[in-house]
């Protein structure tokens, strides 16, 4: 919502090529349906449906884009010529309605004093099959900030999200190290951790300081649990790495419905996760994103120390290095992986707290949308290295959030995916890999 | 089989390979391989660091030297399975180096692993038939009309039955590669790169985790190789296989090669027995070091026995 | 009460059903890859997407016809198949995974975004394009059928074009995995150096190998858009998963496995989906809401996904001894 003055431009010169090329096709073709954005989505395909109006002062707004998702389901729509728009959805259940500030004529916000993402309403689908959805529209400030804010705004977004990417990198790293495991169901530790904060900081009213630490020990927990449940006794019955992988994309799809089937398809807030006061004045940056800054950075260093200096850190990076010399060396390579375990899922657990903050909110697939980029990041630096999960990490981070300078957000992910082709392409072995020999 | 072995039960010698005095590097009158400045570092430590080395054609020559001398790493760079810092080199006079493993096969230099490479879930038979070269079942546009390359296919598959049966594994020709044992793999390798002909063939370790009842019979296998005409590389670290089998030993340490010769002389060579007992200092592993004193013990010993 | 009649009938129509044909192809392509070449195509949903995309862009943007627009499908197939093979094909095992999937999401992110909404339609998909299949349809209208398999003339139309695609890509693959070139693709399934050492170009072969999966993969996604709108959510990488679902239910290493692994998939789902909405609305389940009665499919899917890998690897036709998995 920062970039209002500096994204029409970037974004005109994509919709003028394809008009090109959309015109240039209809005068090839007779039949070519007019594919103008609709104003009544999937109302035909699904049962049920939320529908609304936008309107300021009782005129309708045009053209204003909102999406909703909920439930596995994503979709848009535009409003028509009297503000009106509806969209079928696949279940009953809670559905997150956002309105698309950019498309608002200039000058024009979402007003709601209570709420702090007024763009954003939750609404449910219930047993009458359909729900409104509307938004208090009226004469409101959006921030527009100059284009050097912009950048560094940005910067210091991607500098955060790298280092919460990072957290959840090197435990999928050092486990892909030490066990050879390539663990889909990683994804799910991370948002184990969200959980867990929300479960005691909202929904058992423990004040925050104290839920987040006990949400840290019960992901240290449950990434212990993880191994000494299904990966030890696979590792023991002597399963094959690429078995392992599918048992993991299994779990990864069971334990995420589960979260999905406890907490529902919405989206929600932890405490201060969404405050408007905590901003330093600095670049809008706010306590939150400073002390979620200053927290990966102390723990990344703890585990740096732990790798480089503690005898047990060491004997990990033996094992990553040659599990079988480690093991005729002495180093009970069993213990390795249960502390490893343990603390990436420690590590996975806070990368999901600060990565509620970050988007904001707690949803049940929150981990599995930074899945691709967390993998992304380790093969980036270079698969096995802890630190160079750290570098591909920053890396990942920092291209997804400033290439939204240039590309439209709907699109950053894609750019961050782009790049990890093209480095695979020049480096294989990922920036900080060893070069080994390959094929 | 018999052809193979002497009046006295030793096997025939190839004898006036090289020319001029035997040296790292020597000269031979008729080389197969020529290989030059070859270097390959991993991480700093240089695995191989070769200036001059010739193979002769005809006979056998066995790629001696301790753990780490990196004689796999050479065996790797000459079959195109690994890409050399520097070097170059030649098979059957053409430049082979920088060219992809695939082509190098198809020249006629075929190999085998130290680690077998039998296709465990494939039956012995198809192992066979994959080593046949040039099939045009092979080609994908054919593979769906079998009309193209049925007759091939037949021909392929009596060429395989005589293989294995002369590697005595006929009996088990339906049977999956992993159900054999480390032995039979190791027979059912060597028959494999067989099936392509080739005029170089080049074994990693033919002997290691091999049980001592097929080891005779493996060691017929090579010397029949030489008998039809075929060159033999191989490397390994049983000294009796090399004693009795060689017509030549190259002997490599850290990478370099440090004796080269006859195989009596060349284990008399202290540069030899030095490479074997120095080798292991720096290496971490304790039990190295009874391997090294079990090698040595067994030169001295086969040395004692030739005396008598 | 519950209708078992109608949940019967209902998972009796999955047999046949078009999309359960769409995933048997999807199928039989990762099992192309995956079972018989030893490829970690996770990216499967993307080869369906450009069927399905290519297809309905081809028909609505372009105007080509029928046969055209089959053709823009599969050849865009092969263009992904070599822009993902190129780069990875050479490298170690699960690189080819990670960029499968990353291409795969790629591809579903463009199609979503709304950068080019004139041409994909962006989130909401496309419809409109099945006027020319339905034209070619040589079954008079009318309803035909028996029992629970009663439909139109569109739908046994599409029910008819869906299954002969599989039995004729069933056929191909069976003819390949008994020929020399299937031989090879095993062997490099097995272990790519000692193919490459017998003087096959793994390389190529491999490529070969994802390029007919991934065909098979996009003429599914084009099966699997004849009953229904092209929706780009449809693509997620859930698709993918799925697919090896079935894949490994059937065994991996199988050419009958894929087919057979779908039906069976889809008749169960069916089955237990109708059965646990129902019970629920009957209330037999008081704990549980309709909601998530829904996402009970998905975690019986992640469980059954782990469990065959780990209790029966070779899938239920596959062999005891073949099993499919690279060690």
């Amino acid at each position: 919502m920062a970039n209002a003055a500096s994204r029409p431009r970037a974004r005109r010169a994509p919709r003028v090529i394809a008009g090109l090329f959309a015109s240039a096709l209809a005068a090839l073709s007779l039949s070519m349906a007019s594919p103008a954005m609709a104003d009544e989505v999937a109302l035909d395909e699904y049962d049920f449906r939320i529908f609304g109006i936008v309107e300021l002062a009782d005129e309708p707004i045009e053209d204003v884009r909102l999406v909703i998702t909920g439930n596995g389901y994503e979709v848009d729509v535009e409003t028509d010529a009297e503000g009106r728009w509806a969209v079928g959805v696949p279940e009953k259940g809670d559905y997150d309605v956002t309105l698309d500030e950019d498309t608002l004529p200039e000058g024009i916000a979402v007003i709601d004093e209570e709420d702090e993402t007024p763009n954003v309403r939750e609404v449910t689908v219930g047993q009458s099959g359909s729900t409104v959805a509307n938004f208090f529209i009226g004469q409101g400030e959006r921030n527009t900030t100059s284009y050097l804010d912009q950048v560094l705004d940005r910067i210091f977004n991607g500098l955060n999200f790298g280092l919460l990417l990072a957290l959840a990198a090197i435990g999928l790293s050092l486990i892909f190290g030490t066990t050879g495991l390539s663990n889909f169901a990683h994804a799910e530790l991370v948002t184990f951790g969200g959980l867990m904060t929300l479960l005691f900081g909202v929904f058992l009213d423990v004040p925050i300081w104290l839920a987040i630490p006990i949400a840290l020990v019960l992901s240290a927990g449950f990434g212990w649990l993880n191994d000494a449940a299904l990966w030890k006794p696979l590792r023991k019955k002597g399963v094959g790495l690429i078995p392992l992988m599918i048992v993991s994309i299994g779990l990864s799809l069971a334990v995420r419905y589960v979260f999905q089937y406890f907490i529902g398809g919405g989206t929600s807030q932890l405490p201060g996760a969404t405050g408007s006061g905590g901003s330093i004045g600095f670049f809008g940056l706010t306590w939150i994103d400073v002390g979620s800054m200053a927290l990966s950075v102390v723990v990344l260093v703890g585990v740096a120390y732990f790798l480089l200096r503690t005898r047990i850190g060491k004997a990990t990076r033996a094992v990553s290095d040659n599990p079988a010399l480690a093991a005729a060396s002495g180093i009970d390579v069993d213990r390795v992986i249960r502390i490893v375990w343990v603390m990436s899922g420690a590590l996975a657990g806070l990368s999901g707290i600060l990565w509620a903050y970050f988007r904001p909110g707690v949803s049940w697939d929150m981990g599995f949308q930074i899945l691709l980029l967390t993998f992304a990041a380790v093969t980036l630096g270079g698969l096995g290295t802890a630190f160079g999960a750290l570098v591909g990490s920053l890396v990942v981070g920092m291209f997804v959030e400033v290439s939204t300078l240039w590309i439209p957000s709907d699109m950053k992910y894609v750019g961050a995916l782009v790049i990890l082709i093209i480095v695979l392409l020049i480096r294989p072995q990922g920036i900080l890999g060893r070069k080994e020999r390959i094929g | 089989m018999s052809s193979s072995v002497g009046a006295q039960g030793a096997p025939i010698k190839s004898t006036g390979l090289h020319i001029g005095e035997p040296a790292p590097g020597v000269k031979k009158v008729d080389p197969i391989i020529v290989a030059d400045g070859i270097t390959r570092q991993f991480g700093g430590l240089m695995a191989v660091d070769v200036e001059h080395l010739e193979i002769p054609r005809g006979a056998i020559t066995a790629l001696i030297g301790p753990n780490g001398a990196g004689k796999t790493t050479l065996f790797n760079l000459l079959t195109g399975f690994d890409k050399p810092d520097s070097g170059t080199w030649t098979f059957d006079g053409e430049s082979i180096s920088g060219v992809p493993a695939f082509r190098v096969a198809r020249k006629g230099q075929v190999r085998t692993f130290q680690l077998t490479k039998a296709l465990g879930l494939l039956t012995v038979l198809d192992n066979m038939k994959l080593g046949a070269k040039g099939q045009s079942g092979e080609s994908l546009s054919r593979a769906v009309f079998p009309w193209f390359w049925k007759k091939e296919e037949e021909a392929i598959e009596a060429r395989a039955m005589e293989l294995l049966a002369r590697f005595k594994l006929d009996a088990k020709k339906d049977d999956y590669a992993a159900s054999l044992s480390g032995g039979q793999r190791k027979l059912l390798e060597m028959a494999r790169a067989l099936m392509s002909e080739p005029t170089l063939v080049m074994l990693d370790e033919p002997m290691a985790g091999v049980n001592p009842a097929l080891t005779q019979s493996l060691l017929d296998h090579i010397l029949n190789l030489k008998i039809e005409g075929m060159t033999v590389l191989f490397v390994e670290h049983d000294m009796h296989m090399v004693r009795h089998i060689a017509d030549w030993v190259v002997v490599m340490a850290e990478g370099k090669v440090v004796a080269e010769g006859d195989p009596h002389e060349v284990m008399a060579n202290p540069a030899v027995i030095d490479a074997y007992l120095g080798s292991h200092h720096d290496q971490d592993l304790g039990d190295l070091d009874t391997a090294v004193v079990e090698a040595i013990k067994e030169l001295a010993d086969d040395d004692a026995d030739d005396k008598q | 009460m519950i209708d078992w009649l109608l949940l019967l009938s209902n998972a009796a129509q999955e047999i046949i059903s078009p999309t359960t044909a769409a995933y048997a192809l999807a199928a039989l392509g990762l099992a192309i890859h995956f079972g018989f070449t030893g490829l970690l195509n996770f990216g499967q949903a993307g080869f369906m997407a450009l069927g399905a995309y290519g297809f309905a862009i081809a028909t609505l943007t372009f105007g080509l016809p029928v046969w055209g627009a089959i053709l823009f499908g599969i050849a865009a197939s092969i263009v992904f198949a070599l822009i993902l093979g190129v780069p990875t094909l050479r490298l170690r095992a699960d690189y080819l995974a990670i960029v499968t999937i990353a291409a795969a999401e790629i591809l579903r992110l463009l199609l979503t975004t709304n950068q080019f909404e004139p041409v994909t339609g962006s989130a909401n998909g496309l419809q409109g394009y099945k006027g020319g299949f339905a034209a070619l349809n040589p079954i008079p209208d009318g309803q035909y059928g028996f029992g629970p398999w009663v439909y139109n003339a569109y739908d046994w139309w599409v029910r008819l074009f869906g299954w002969t695609l599989v039995v004729l890509a069933a056929l191909i693959t069976w003819r390949l995995m008994k020929s020399p070139w299937g031989r090879v693709i095993k062997g490099i399934r097995e272990d790519e150096d000692a193919v490459r050492a017998l003087g096959k170009n793994v390389y190529f072969y491999k490529m070969q190998s994802l390029v007919i999966g991934g065909v098979f993969g996009s003429l599914a996604g084009m099966i699997f858009i004849l009953p229904r709108a092209v929706v780009p959510s449809n693509y997620q990488t859930s698709l993918t998963f799925f697919i090896y679902a079935i894949l490994l239910l059937g065994g991996a290493a199988t050419v009958l496995g894929p087919i057979v692994g779908s039906v069976i998939f889809w008749v169960l789902l069916s089955f237990f989906s109708g059965f646990v909405a129902r019970a629920v609305e009957a209330g037999w389940l008081p704990f549980m809401s309709s909601v998530q009665a829904g996402q009970l499919r998905f975690i019986l899917v992640g469980a059954a996904i782990m469990l065959i890998v780990i209790y029966r690897p070779q899938g239920i036709f596959g062999n005891k001894k073949e099993l499919a998995f690279v060690k």
